[in-house]
């Protein structure tokens, strides 16, 4: 990142989201494409590290790479991304693939999509700069549906082990996966203390409010020299009234009518 | 090959970036690495999966990365970590499997690696050493870290004959002359074949060759072997490996396409487990005829 990062003012910053998730809506909608409920509750967190949080050296994983419409826009405020490449999202011939593909954008570093590949990955990287006495930090963005692939466990025990303080782990908590709520499937309630329990620090915040997001990852580390992991409580589909907590909003695009009422409830939310 | 490698990666230590990662494995061989490398010798414990991953992660900040593992841990275990996270971004990690064909022998087939180079040559940009004596695990070690591509190393027992002394390390050499049916080997295995071979008459031993590098392309296939091929029209290949995704396919292939036929085309292979009863590597090849009794049998030849 060649910027720095800039002051947070919390009605600006509610302005760029809302001017994201517009255009987020409409990229899915041209495109016919869903995963929309797991792009509107990390979009804030994406917008936040980018444009406030992350300087020169610093990298961003996404690891929940089905998000990746959500990245996307963030380079676009970012002014990375062009109008004419967004419209090429999904469609032949396009670099905008529905899960990252590697080596064409400075901040995508690596391609993900097999969920529990980027964790170790951004390890990896966070090791790499230790080992070189390299500044940067890495943050890397998980789901958490993604917690029940093995190897992010494996990744949490070596990352632990090895002390990656400058690693942070994001999880995007917003108790839906593929097919059911991850309570259903899989138990995923306590994530937490499971996570804590391997050693990092880990604390939870309301991943919909950017100012106390920002206050706990501005913190520097304290009790613990290993990474640490923001537990982000957040609503699939969030900001979308008939999106919100519904696992259908997992897979499915918005029809016609559906996209009609989303720019409505986006655009009588800035009115207000 | 073991001593041979942690020497020849001891090599390598000049390189700033260097950085070199097991699976929990070396015991009574890589100690001196881990001596010379300290910090950038790094145990990842067991947990393959996110060793690659690891090491894709150190690649894509630049660092030469280099993963060792017991063979099938180091490629199956985590074959997914190396398509994606190394393949498909072609960082250039190397992966060292120890123990390629039935080097485990009793340990069980899940020690084996009958599959490897077949599995992993169909990832993009990936190529596979095979040495076939200790000698040859330096200069292969020096060829793989100087491409700046995926690479996986094969590693055997050397089974080198005493007073034999093989030929410069190369992608193909010629290994013995004979008047009998060109032979290509891949693999530590040769060292039992040329044992018996070196004792033949020259004129009924066959001419053996050894591919070392894969995959097997046209352009690397020395003329001399060719023109052999193509007036014997016979050939005979030789690997302790699967015969999907194997040296024998992909010479067939190779020999097809650039116009070449044999009327005969001898294959000896891992054949897995047909008894379904286990034992020591010697036993395995024997199951699956590759042993050198049966090997020469398969060519003709009488010991």
């Amino acid at each position: 990142m060649e910027r720095s990062p800039l002051e947070f003012e919390p009605g600006a910053f509610a302005d760029l989201h809302q001017r994201a998730a517009r255009r987020l809506l409409n990229m899915h909608y041209h495109s016919r494409i869903g995963h929309i409920g797991g792009n509107l509750s990390c979009l804030q967190t994406m917008l936040l590290l980018h444009h406030h949080i992350m300087e020169k050296d610093d990298v961003f994983v996404l690891s929940k790479g089905h998000a990746i419409g959500a990245l996307y826009i963030t380079l676009w405020t970012l002014g990375e991304i062009d109008d004419a490449a967004l419209t090429t999202f999904h469609a032949d011939g396009t670099r905008l693939a529905g899960h990252p593909v590697a080596q064409w954008h400075p901040r995508i570093p690596v391609a993900t999509g097999s969920l529990g590949h980027g964790l170790p990955m951004a390890i990896g990287m966070t090791l790499a700069k230790k080992l070189r006495c390299e500044p940067g930090r890495i943050f890397c963005l998980t789901s958490d549906g993604e917690w029940q692939e093995g190897s992010n466990w494996e990744a949490l025990i070596f990352a632990n082990h090895h002390q990656l303080e400058r690693l942070t782990i994001l999880v995007d908590q917003n108790g839906w996966q593929g097919f059911g709520s991850t309570s259903e499937v899989a138990s995923m309630a306590n994530l937490a203390p499971r996570l804590a329990a391997f050693g990092p620090r880990v604390t939870t915040v309301n991943g919909h409010d950017p100012q106390a997001m920002l206050q706990e990852i501005s913190l520097p580390p304290q009790d613990n020299p290993g990474p640490r992991i923001l537990m982000l409580e957040t609503i699939k589909g969030y900001g979308i009234s008939f999106m919100e907590n519904r696992l259908d909003s997992h897979y499915l695009p918005l029809d016609q009518a559906g996209w009609k009422q989303a720019m409505r409830e986006l655009a009588s939310r800035e009115a207000s | 090959m073991r001593n041979a490698v942690c020497q020849a990666l001891m090599t390598l230590f000049a390189h700033q970036h260097f950085v070199f990662l097991t699976g929990d494995l070396g015991f009574q061989a890589l100690e001196p690495l881990r001596a010379l490398m300290g910090e950038r010798f790094i145990n990842a414990g067991v947990a393959e999966q996110n060793m690659i991953s690891v090491a894709a992660g150190l690649a894509q900040q630049g660092m030469m990365t280099w993963v060792y593992s017991i063979a099938p841990f180091c490629y199956a275990r985590p074959f997914e970590q190396i398509r994606n996270d190394v393949c498909l971004h072609r960082f250039p990690v190397k992966l060292v499997g120890n123990g390629g064909g039935y080097g485990y022998g009793a340990m069980g087939p899940s020690h084996h690696a009958i599959e490897d180079y077949g599995a992993l040559l169909t990832l993009p940009g990936m190529q596979a050493w095979i040495p076939m004596f200790a000698t040859d695990v330096l200069p292969a070690v020096l060829q793989m870290a100087a491409v700046n591509t995926p690479a996986y190393l094969r590693l055997g027992r050397c089974e080198c004959p005493n007073h034999y002394t093989p030929p410069p390390f190369a992608p193909w050499r010629h290994l013995l002359s004979g008047g009998g049916l060109p032979v290509v080997v891949t693999g530590p295995l040769v060292g039992s074949l040329l044992a018996t071979c070196l004792t033949m008459d020259v004129a009924v031993r066959p001419d053996i060759w050894g591919v070392t590098l894969l995959p097997v392309t046209a352009p690397t296939i020395p003329q001399a072997l060719l023109a052999q091929i193509g007036q014997q029209r016979r050939l005979c290949v030789v690997e302790e490996h699967v015969l999907h995704g194997g040296v024998g396919h992909m010479l067939a292939h190779t020999l097809l396409t650039s116009g070449i036929a044999v009327d005969t085309f001898h294959h000896a292979y891992a054949r897995g487990y047909p008894s379904a009863t286990y034992g020591s590597q010697q036993f395995h090849r024997r199951e699956s005829g590759l042993d050198t009794p049966a090997l020469l049998q398969l060519m003709g030849i009488s010991p």
